[in-house]
């Protein structure tokens, strides 16, 4: 008996689908944008976890406000675990069998780099949110790849700007083995020394990505006797260096300029360790109060009982600008995606971005301040927002950097 | 000639002298036996004889070419066959396979890369499986095979490369008497009828004075004595090296 | 001068904290022969663990040494869990299975330490009494790193009194040099594996536990120490505490001044100096040659016949189906099958060395990387079109197979294993730095098929002919004389040599068209990607070949075909289902290795064998 009613019901509901599904525009209409995102969560979860919150509080903000012209957007998550050549497969399959819209998402350059040349191979839309590396957009750029977070280039210019200005001339730099931090120090040398040509770089060390070890670095870096020090590690490599550099009194009577230090992401693990007076680029996300920050901090507290980290930011606005790309682009047609993008003006929650035609790099910026301690644990102090757009070369020097169609 | 014809061959192990001076020669078709008491030195002056052990001082002679410091493999492609004291063969192999692969390396045919070993030189294999008496076990993995039936594969892998000589490091350890027997048999028959010599060491006096046709008494590192079965079972020497044991006339 | 006096001491330091992991994990294998890689698990669990017990308890030094002691216990009496559970049941699966278990326990371990601590870095307190620096020389050095270099010695007079004057030492050392003989003395076996483990795991807990005041606890832990300490305990001499000791000091203090001179030396430093000793010292600086010749534990090996029908005719229907199927599949389905088809030439080309070669590589990744390397730089570099880089792939691959491989195969076991994963290391790191020709770890963008393999479906038939013919072609070999003298090298090196066969030279051409072969798989990879990264010869593809191979079973044919096909599509399938996926993955394997410790195509053929009766 009961078998027979749920056959029957079986039936009426196929029935059902059949009829909604024969006026196919009307269905269309309704039907969900899904955007393919790829990112190395297990690899990363420490960066990766509120990016992804923030990544879906910004969906679940467009959707609530009516989606884009009437339809929802939904995002198809996957974990590359830190492998490009899984990347580049995962994104076979978003295009292919979950027939996303675009991909988005990387956070290791590498990762960034074989998405971006798969979107170009497959004439899809990529916006790049996480990976730093300059190559995206300049040697390895391409018509179909997008980057919204400030390059290694953007940031090391806005250091440099604020290295300038102090009175030392010899210079130690240490960042991690591997595209990132060898880019960092080759821009920062380039840079610093066209802005102050009395400079010299007395040391440079590299430890292994994840696996520095801070006692020996920090003591060679010391024999050295620089006056200012010029710091790429981040992460864990940060905490180790910062423990034995400060023990070992290296940071002291020295200046230390440090990129990306200032985020919480990597001075909140510090503690009451974190360091002070560096010169550092940084998201002060308690101090902003903007009309465009403080909805969204205030939201972010409310759904996940958390604080933003600068990953949520890049989560946030990444679905942001996909929004208003969404609601440019007539179609949702490639070619049409990527003549939206160009070009492409929103609204981030650090103020007004754009998508340079010339490059595809957009021009959102980044904090520039000096380290503090505050109630036990590290802020940013002086500090100013640093606009992109200031911090890139001139258009032609760009076009000698990337290949031109 | 002599097959082998051994000069003032000795091997020291850490000041320990294992084996001095020892000279002597094997003829084609001849039994040779090297006896003596445990830690007498034989294994070591068999080790130096095929190029598992490099002497100190003397020279092995093979057909009268020189071949001492040679390689085993070196010394086996020069016609020198040899079985172990513990049996060694290739366990995940057939018995028949085991043979096959001493024929294919004797042939020089090891390096082929596409046609399948399963018919090559596999009629060959089975004559002298056919002549050792182990037809019948030709398709049987030697890792399963019982002690004795090794030691006779181990003798048809020795024959593959149709040796002039032939070292066997007691042949018959492991086996039952009555396998003893047949097997020494079967060897000197084979050594009489295809003119090989054999030199082989054994416990079993049994074998020994049953087979020889010569016997070396190796004591100390030295060879104490040397002649017919009749003269070296007569020695003094020799009868004060085993001297309590008994086993210069009966089973060790 | 002063500096280098200090250099030396932070030298010293970090080859203590490098001992305190390194000399649990050479116990283990002295004992056990277990190639333990969740150890580097243990080393992080002890960190976690002593975070949260000093947190925890009251400030001070009993509440901070308390927790730093009961953090290395408890870490101690995991690993004896483990090793009652699982480890126990396996010691009689063939050679490097366990490596298999414990690979499994890593998985989860990161996951539940994940879901346990979060995802975020934990900076622990620092030492009581330790927090500062003394003057050393004038210069400052900080109190707790000359702790940590009185802490090494001290724990290693400790472990020497203990293996010495107790019973139980001894009677671990006589395991160490022959396990058969204790064995026969009727010591309980078990008691002492067990115990052996606890000690093991306790020294790793403690290792990382004292790595609290110095360093954040991390997720990253324990992978970036499993490999060092791998690299000390060879290079020691595997089963040899001074060895180890010797050998932390050797590199911690190479490190210490080796960036003083080539700063970037900090990726390939370890390696280099691991291939140096094997290569002059194939035991290592105190390790001692094996007593028990390989395989001692088990039966023979088993044959290699002509595969029964059933499986024949099963081969070529799931080739049917391969050939005929995919038109009908979408793009995506195609490329998993495309990829599925190179693992199976990488696993099936890893088997050639460890199966009839009866050796193990822990770098076969190298030569996969390789051969995509020779594919990607002939095409960016020559323009060389599609067809002559996958030509140029197993050259490439093979060429190196041969010049690394004259080094490896001179060596036994875990000494030539570890020898082919410093070689691999080695050639990761040039790709990896070498940025001007191959990119670095950016990589080589841009190797796409020609037009005419442009489409998904014509590049998967290109790949499934070439993958399957040169599967087909590996397996042909093991049937032809060469690779019968391959297997009686292994069986046999003592018969091989008396009837002619040059071992050596025999491993080195099975270990070079082993080479080849994983380079055509990796051209192909190559082509299929787009890309090419450093990843391709990284440490953790050569896990997945071992993996592979061990999954499916080591002695069988079938076996790295089967194990292929599972690992990969297991992952491909889970990675995309769950978050979780390497907590599902690492108990499905732990769980495949407690059921079929033959592997999947042995228990088939266990089984086949016992319905039909033997062959």
């Amino acid at each position: 008996m009961v078998g027979r009613v749920i056959g029957r019901r079986r039936i009426l509901a196929g029935a059902g689908m059949a009829a909604l599904a024969a006026p196919g525009s009307i269905r269309a209409q309704g039907e969900a944008i899904r955007i393919g995102e790829i990112n190395s969560y297990t690899a990363q979860p420490a960066f990766l976890q509120p990016y992804r919150n923030a990544w879906l509080l910004a969906q679940e903000q467009v959707n609530a406000a009516g989606g884009i012209n009437g339809r929802r957007i939904e995002t198809v998550f996957r974990d590359d675990a830190g492998r490009p050549e899984d990347a580049v497969r995962l994104a076979g399959e978003l295009v292919n069998a979950e027939k996303v819209a675009l991909l988005a998402g990387g956070f290791l350059s590498n990762v960034g780099l074989a998405l971006g040349d798969f979107a170009n191979q497959n004439k899809k839309l990529f916006v790049a949110s996480e990976p730093l590396t300059d190559a995206l957009v300049w040697s390895k750029g391409n018509r179909y790849t997008f980057r919204l977070r400030a390059s290694t280039y953007m940031q090391s210019a806005m250091l440099v700007e604020e290295a300038a200005k102090l009175p030392v001339k010899r210079w130690a730099t240490v960042a991690p083995n591997y595209e990132y931090g060898q880019s960092a120090v080759r821009w920062f040398k380039e840079l610093l020394s066209r802005a102050r040509p009395d400079v010299q770089f007395v040391a440079e060390q590299f430890p292994a990505l994840g696996r520095i070890d801070a006692g020996a670095t920090v003591q060679a870096l010391a024999a050295a006797n620089p006056e200012a020090i010029f710091n790429v590690t981040f992460g864990a490599d940060l905490t180790n260096f910062v423990r034995q550099g400060s023990t070992r009194g290296l940071f002291e009577r020295r200046r230390v300029v440090s990129l990306l230090t200032g985020e919480p992401e990597y001075l909140d693990p510090l503690g009451d360790e974190a360091p002070e007076g560096w010169i550092v680029t940084g998201y002060p996300w308690e101090q902003i109060d903007t009309p465009a920050h403080t909805p969204f901090r205030e939201a972010y507290r409310r759904r996940w009982n958390d604080y933003p980290r600068l990953g949520s930011v890049v989560g946030y606005d990444t679905v942001m600008a996909i929004a208003a790309l969404l609601r440019k682009s007539p179609t949702l047609e490639t070619e049409a995606l990527v003549d939206a993008m160009t070009g492409l003006q929103f609204q981030s929650v650090l103020g007004p971005v754009q998508f340079r035609t010339i490059d595809h790099q957009s021009t959102m910026g980044a904090f520039v301040g000096r380290t503090v301690l505050k109630n036990g644990k590290g802020a940013m102090a002086d500090w100013r927002y640093a606009d992109g757009k200031d911090y890139l070369p001139s258009d032609d020097v760009v076009r000698t950097l990337r290949p031109q169609a | 000639m002599a097959t082998l014809e051994v000069q003032g061959l000795e091997k020291n192990f850490g000041g320990v002298r294992a084996v001095q001076d020892v000279s002597f020669a094997v003829g084609p078709g001849e039994m040779l036996a090297l006896i003596g008491p445990n830690g007498a030195g034989k294994s070591t002056c068999f080790n130096m004889l095929n190029g598992q052990l490099k002497p100190d001082a003397g020279s092995v002679r093979l057909l009268g070419q020189d071949i001492t410091g040679l390689a085993p493999r070196q010394v086996w492609r020069l016609g020198v066959g040899r079985t172990f004291q513990i049996t060694a063969t290739f366990g995940s192999m057939t018995v028949l396979e085991n043979v096959q692969m001493a024929l294919l390396s004797h042939h020089r045919r090891l390096g082929g890369l596409w046609r399948p070993v399963a018919g090559m030189e596999a009629a060959p294999a089975r004559a002298l499986l056919e002549r050792l008496g182990m037809a019948d076990q030709a398709g049987r993995p030697c890792g399963i095979l019982a002690y004795g039936d090794l030691k006779r594969v181990e003798l048809a892998i020795a024959l593959a490369n149709e040796p002039k000589l032939l070292l066997m490091d007691e042949p018959t350890a492991g086996m039952a008497p009555q396998e003893r027997v047949s097997l020494m048999a079967l060897t000197a028959q084979i050594a009489r009828e295809s003119g090989i010599a054999v030199l082989f060491t054994e416990h079993d006096m049994d074998v020994v004075f049953g087979h020889a046709n010569r016997i070396l008494v190796l004591d100390r590192g030295r060879l104490i004595a040397e002649g017919a079965p009749a003269a070296v079972r007569a020695d003094p020497r020799v009868r004060e090296v085993y001297l309590g044991s008994g086993a210069v006339t009966g089973a060790h | 001068m002063e500096n280098l006096v200090l250099q030396a001491l932070s030298g010293l330091a970090s080859a203590s904290s490098l001992f305190l992991v390194a000399s649990g994990l050479t116990v283990i294998f002295g004992v056990s022969r277990v190639v333990n890689f969740a150890h580097g698990s243990f080393y992080m669990l002890g960190a976690y663990l002593a975070y949260t017990f000093v947190t925890q308890l009251p400030r001070g030094h009993l509440g901070f040494w308390g927790g730093v002691l009961g953090a290395a216990l408890l870490v101690g009496l995991i690993g004896l869990v483990v090793e009652v559970l699982l480890l126990r049941r396996i010691y009689r699966a063939p050679e490097l299975f366990q490596l298999l278990a414990t690979f499994g326990v890593v998985l989860i371990v990161q996951e539940l330490t994940q879901m346990v601590w979060g995802a975020q870095d934990l900076l622990g307190p620092r030492a009581p009494g330790l927090r500062g620096s003394t003057e050393v020389f004038g210069l400052r050095f900080p109190l707790y790193e000359l702790f940590l270099i009185g802490v090494g010695p001290v724990v290693l007079g400790l472990l020497l009194l203990l293996f010495h004057r107790t019973r139980w030492g001894t009677l671990v050392r006589a395991a160490t040099q022959d396990r058969e003989m204790v064995g026969a003395l009727g010591v309980n076996q078990r008691m002492l594996f067990t115990s052996v483990f606890f000690l093991g795991s306790l020294l790793a807990g403690l290792g990382g536990a004292l790595q609290l005041p110095r360093e954040s606890v991390n997720l990253h832990m324990d992978l970036s120490i499993i490999t060092e300490a791998f690299v000390v305990v060879v290079v020691g001499g595997l089963g040899s505490l001074t060895g180890a000791a010797l050998a932390a000091l050797l590199i911690g203090e190479l490190h210490a001044f080796g960036i003083l001179i080539v700063p970037k030396i900090t990726l390939v430093l370890v390696f280099l100096v691991m291939a140096l000793v094997l290569v002059v010292r194939p035991h290592g600086l105190l390790g001692k040659p094996e007593v028990a010749a390989r395989g001692g534990q088990g039966s023979a090996e088993p044959m290699i016949g002509p595969a029964p029908a059933a499986l024949r005719w099963l081969a070529l229907a799931v080739l049917a189906l391969a050939v005929v199927v995919p038109p009908f599949l979408g793009d995506y389905a195609i490329s998993v099958l495309t990829e599925l088809a190179t693992a199976v030439l990488f696993a099936a080309s890893l088997h050639l060395i460890m199966g009839p070669g009866g050796m193990a590589s822990f770098g076969h990744a190298a030569y996969f990387g390789l051969g995509a390397y020779g594919a990607a730089l002939a095409a960016q570099w020559l323009g060389a079109p599609m067809l002559a880089g996958l030509a140029l792939a197993p050259v490439a691959a093979g060429v190196f197979g041969l010049v690394f491989g004259y080094f490896c195969v001179r060596l036994s076991g875990v000494y030539a294993a570890m020898l082919t994963l410093a070689f691999a290391q080695i050639a990761w790191s040039v790709a990896f730095q070498w940025v001007e020709v191959t990119g670095g770890d950016n990589g080589i963008l841009g190797v796409w098929p020609d037009a005419w393999a442009a489409p998904k479906l014509v590049f998967y038939y290109l790949a499934l002919a070439l993958c399957i013919g040169a599967t087909l072609l590996l397996r042909r070999v093991v049937h032809a004389p060469f690779g019968y003298a391959l297997r009686a090298q292994r069986d046999s090196a003592l018969r091989a040599e008396a009837i002619g066969i040059d071992a050596f030279r025999t491993r080195w051409l099975g270990f070079a068209l082993a080479a080849a072969a994983a380079g055509i798989a990796g051209g192909l990879f190559a082509y299929g990607k787009g890309s090419v990264f450093p990843t391709f010869m990284g440490i953790p593809r050569s896990v997945d070949a071992l993996l592979m191979v061990l999954l499916g079973g080591v002695q069988t044919l079938s076996g790295p075909i089967i194990g292929a096909l599972a690992f990969t599509g297991l992952q491909e399938q889970l990675v995309r289902l769950t978050d979780l996926w390497r907590l599902i993955l690492g108990v499905v394997i732990v769980a495949l290795v407690l059921f079929f410790p033959q592997g999947l195509a042995g228990a088939v053929r266990a089984r086949w064998e016992a319905r039909h009766g033997d062959a």
